[in-house]
Order: structure tokens, then C-alpha cells, then sequence
């Protein structure tokens, strides 16, 4: 089967400066893939190059077996992103900036896609208010009701539990979980929570320097590194930059 | 096509929630046009007292001068500026990764401009009238042809400015504001293109909105309007649309190579 996401010896390449460097990995259909490793490793330039925000130096990217840039319009689609650094229109109210996605997605049926999104993620009673006035943990939360408005097929989410509390963290992966589980969705996730990569992911990738340091499901990249959690194959690339083990 | 249709409005509407209870919003519609026409309709008055009787018709000049170089510096600002409260939002990512596309925007972003611009002038139009005894109406049809040539080189003035903004990002705001003030000299607006030096005036016939500001006083000298005007200020205007499309289009290819498109928003 064609993997959802192929990207074959990646090299971007900024001012001088090596931001990805030969990255090669695939993405399976109905599988959510961890993207791990420290701030400035490359992730979000990864992320960027597969919603065709970036143009690689060299290497090849593949979406759905397409070029994200020269496809784009076939692909966008089927694709959604969120992360906990891009924000929706503070000016609108929540209904509102759903409603303005749920027409650029052309999403069928919106307003009772909209109202049970809403109730998923526990935030129906703020649909009047404006998304300037909600907190950064209600705020998240809209910005992924907008990442699930359209099904799609292939979901980025960078950082999507980084302001919530625990307990809002652990609805957010519940939903995530059972919504992926339900619809066969491809995932790539990325966190600096560890505890939650090992509960979401069914593989992990670790990447610094814009290079893959470590892959495997977490069993696999425990037993390469001889460590007990992923906190600490964290530290060791983050400290080292080496694949170690 | 109805899925762009539904993308445009979708836009469409999204500018004009900017100004669901926001007063301060409302009045920075009109705010600049009204104060521009306060001080330069008493600076006309005052020089009509002033000077002989042979500068009666000044006011007429000034003040018809000042409502169409307003309608320009509208149309490019109605372009730009929705694009610089998504960039201000942090919502211009959601936008480039969603199916929208750039001419949809663009679209969008114009109709929300002719909504605006009508209200400034509509509000312009009475107060002219109100305190000048002077009528936009005065110039007829005439004024048909002449506004919608200023509000397609507004247009394209503006997608030219977006580009710069997707290029550079916020660094290239402060030249957003003032773009339409570098061609105002050479365009004729409140003095006749002969008045420049003759080494500036090739300068100034490359310019659709020269052609637009002559005729506009040939109208109301003479009461009618040179059809070659409106046609060269068109012919220009299709020129700078395309070129305006063309170096927007070059800037999003440069942009996305550079990583600029990744930190709109955030740089």
C-alpha cells in the first residue's frame, strides 16, 4: 500500500544553515507517527514542507503520492493542521471562525459538524464568545475542532496539548485517540511530552539537526537506546546529537 | 465554482465581522477620508477668499482631487490591510494550508473593499455637499468610468503591496501605508501633469491615475470627458494588473523557498 506521506533524503537548507539534513521517513495509512525532538530539530520544517508551506532544498516529498507543491489544491483538502503557535481570528466568535473553515473546506452538513465538534471537546458553551476572549487552553481547543472540521484524511498536529491543563490534555489525546481509531485517520504528531507520545504514537520518529537520530515503535527505541522511557532517549539525543546505544 | 463562490463569501464575511461591535473600527473607515476632506475643503475656501475671482473654481478642483486620490488610496489599503490582520491574528497559516485560493482571497478582500469605499463615499459625497456646496454628482457619468479606473489601479497597487507583505512580513508594513504616496506626485492628482518638469513627465504618463485626475478636471472645466483618457488609463490598468499578479505570484514562490511563508505572522 502507498504510504500516506514519503519523504525521500530531505535537505532544506536556510542562509547557510542545514535545517533538514537527508531526512527520509514514511507515513502509513491509519498510523500516528510521533515526530520527536528538541526545539530548532527540524520538526516544523518538516511539517511545513509536507502542507507545501516550504519548498525542500533537495529530496523528494510525496503526499498521497503527490507533490505538495505542484498538487497542492488536490491535497489541501484532505489535509488539516493545528498547532499551538497559529491562532484563529480573535475577532470572530468561535461559531463564526468554524463556520468561515467549514465553508473554505467546503464541509457538508457544517452546523451540526460545528455543534458536535463543539461538544467533543467540551467547549460548546463558548460558541458566542469571541476567540480573543477565550483562554489559551479554550483557544486550542477551537483551533482543533478547525484541524477535525473537514475529516481529513491526513492530520499535522504540532504541539496540540502544549497550553492545556492535564486534564484537558487527557480529553484532547481521548478524542484524538478514539477519532483516529474510528476513521483509519493518518496522524503525525508532534509533542515534547513524552508520557503522551508513548500513549498517542504507534511509532516514533526522533529527529536533531534536522537529522533522524532514532525510529521504531517505543518498545523498539527504548531497546536500541537501553533507557527505561522516552524522557530520557530525549535528554541523550538532545544532549549528544548522536545516535547512542 | 460554488465551492469558490463559497470560499470568497466565506472571506468575504470574515472582513466584515471585523467591524461587529467594534466602534473603533467603524470610525477608522471614515475617520482619515473625513479629516482629509475637513482640511483641505477650509484650505480651499480660505484660498478662494484670498485670491481673485478668476480661482473660484479651486474648490471644485481640491475638493473633487482629494474624494478620487481618497478612492485610490481605499482600494490598495482594502487589499493590504485585511491581509495584515491575518497576519496580525496569527491566522495567515490556516488560510495558505486551507483550499482557498489566492485569487479567491483577492476577491474577497475586493468586494469587502467596494463595500467600504461606497460608505466613504457616500459620507465624503455629503459632507462635500454639507459644508462646500460642492456635489460629486456634478461630474455625471463621467464619474463611472473615472472611479473604476482608480479602483482597479488601487487594486492593483494593493496586490502588489500583499506580495511585499508575504515576502518580507511585518517588516514591510510601514511601506504598505506609504506606496500609494510615492506615485502621488506624478500623478496629476491636485496640479495638471504640465506642471511637472519635462523630465518628469514620461514618469507621470505611465501612471493610469494621471489620466484619471486630467479628466477629471476636463470634466469639470468643460463638462465633458476624452474618451482616450479612459481608455489609456484602462489599457494601463490591465498592464499594472498583470504585472501586479505576476510579481505576487514570483514573491509566494520566493517566499515559500525562503521559509518566509512558514513564519508569516510570527516573524
Amino acid at each position: 500500500m502507498e504510504p500516506v506521506v514519503e519523504l525521500q533524503g530531505l535537505c532544506k537548507r536556510y542562509n547557510g544553515t542545514d535545517a533538514l539534513k537527508n531526512l527520509s521517513f514514511q507515513l502509513k495509512e491509519g498510523e500516528i507517527l510521533g515526530l520527536l525532538g528538541p526545539n530548532g530539530a527540524g520538526k516544523t520544517t518538516a511539517i511545513h514542507i509536507i502542507l507545501g508551506l516550504l519548498t525542500p532544498t533537495s529530496g523528494e516529498v510525496k503526499v498521497f503520492g503527490l507533490s505538495p507543491v505542484e498538487h497542492r489544491f488536490q491535497l489541501l483538502p484532505r489535509l488539516n493542521f493545528s498547532s499551538a503557535y497559529v491562532n484563529l481570528p480573535y475577532n470572530l466568535t468561535a461559531v463564526q471562525n468554524l463556520e468561515l473553515y467549514a465553508r473554505l473546506y467546503n464541509v457538508k452538513e457544517a452546523k451540526s459538524k460545528i455543534k458536535e465538534l463543539l461538544e467533543v471537546f467540551q467547549i460548546s458553551h463558548l460558541g458566542r464568545r469571541r476567540s480573543g476572549f477565550l483562554s489559551s487552553g479554550e483557544q486550542t481547543r477551537l483551533n482543533l475542532c478547525k484541524a477535525f472540521l473537514n475529516d481529513p484524511e491526513l492530520l499535522l498536529l504540532d504541539e496540540p496539548t502544549a497550553s492545556l491543563d492535564p486534564d484537558m490534555a487527557d480529553l484532547v489525546r481521548g478524542v484524538i485517540i478514539k477519532v483516529q481509531k474510528e476513521r483509519r485517520m493518518t496522524i503525525l504528531y508532534t509533542s515534547h511530552n513524552m508520557a503522551e507520545v508513548e500513549m498517542v504514537c504507534d511509532r516514533i520518529l526522533f529527529i536533531h539537526h534536522g537529522e533522524k537520530k532514532a525510529e521504531g515503535t517505543t518498545k523498539e527505541v527504548l531497546e536500541q537506546f537501553k533507557t527505561q522511557n522516552l524522557e530520557q532517549v530525549f535528554i541523550r539525543i538532545a544532549r549528544s546529537g548522536d545516535l547512542l546505544g | 465554482m460554488r465551492a469558490s463562490f463559497n470560499r470568497i463569501y466565506a472571506m468575504f464575511l470574515r472582513y466584515l465581522y471585523l467591524h461587529q461591535r467594534s466602534l473603533p473600527r467603524n470610525l477608522e473607515i471614515i475617520f482619515w477620508p473625513v479629516m482629509d476632506l475637513l482640511v483641505w475643503g477650509f484650505v480651499t475656501l480660505y484660498l478662494q477668499k484670498i485670491t481673485s475671482s478668476a480661482a473660484g473654481g479651486i474648490v471644485v478642483f481640491l475638493i473633487g482631487a482629494m474624494i478620487f486620490w481618497d478612492i485610490l488610496y481605499r482600494a490598495q489599503q482594502t487589499i493590504s490591510i485585511p491581509f495584515m490582520e491575518d497576519q496580525w491574528a496569527r491566522n495567515t497559516l490556516n488560510l495558505l494550508i486551507s483550499p482557498l485560493r489566492f485569487w479567491e482571497w483577492m476577491t474577497a478582500m475586493i468586494c469587502y473593499g467596494i463595500v467600504k469605499i461606497t460608505v466613504i463615499i457616500a459620507v465624503l459625497a455629503v459632507l462635500a455637499w454639507q459644508f462646500y456646496h460642492y456635489s460629486i454628482g456634478s461630474l455625471g457619468f463621467s464619474l463611472l468610468p473615472l472611479i473604476a479606473n482608480l479602483l482597479l489601479f488601487g487594486w492593483a497597487l494593493g496586490i502588489f503591496t500583499t506580495g511585499l507583505l508575504l515576502f518580507w512580513g511585518h517588516t514591510a508594513e510601514a511601506l504598505i501605508w506609504g506606496i500609494p504616496f510615492l506615485i502621488q506626485p506624478f500623478s496629476a492628482v491636485f496640479y495638471p501633469m504640465s506642471v511637472l518638469p519635462v523630465w518628469l513627465q514620461p514618469v507621470s504618463r505611465i501612471l493610469p491615475s494621471t489620466y484619471v485626475f486630467e479628466g477629471m478636471r476636463e470634466v469639470i472645466q468643460n463638462g465633458t470627458l476624452d474618451p482616450a483618457l479612459v481608455w489609456s488609463a484602462f489599457g494601463l490598468n490591465l498592464v499594472y494588473l498583470c504585472l501586479a499578479g505576476f510579481s505576487l505570484r514570483w514573491m509566494l514562490v520566493k517566499a515559500r523557498q525562503a521559509g518566509r511563508l512558514s513564519r508569516l505572522g510570527s516573524d
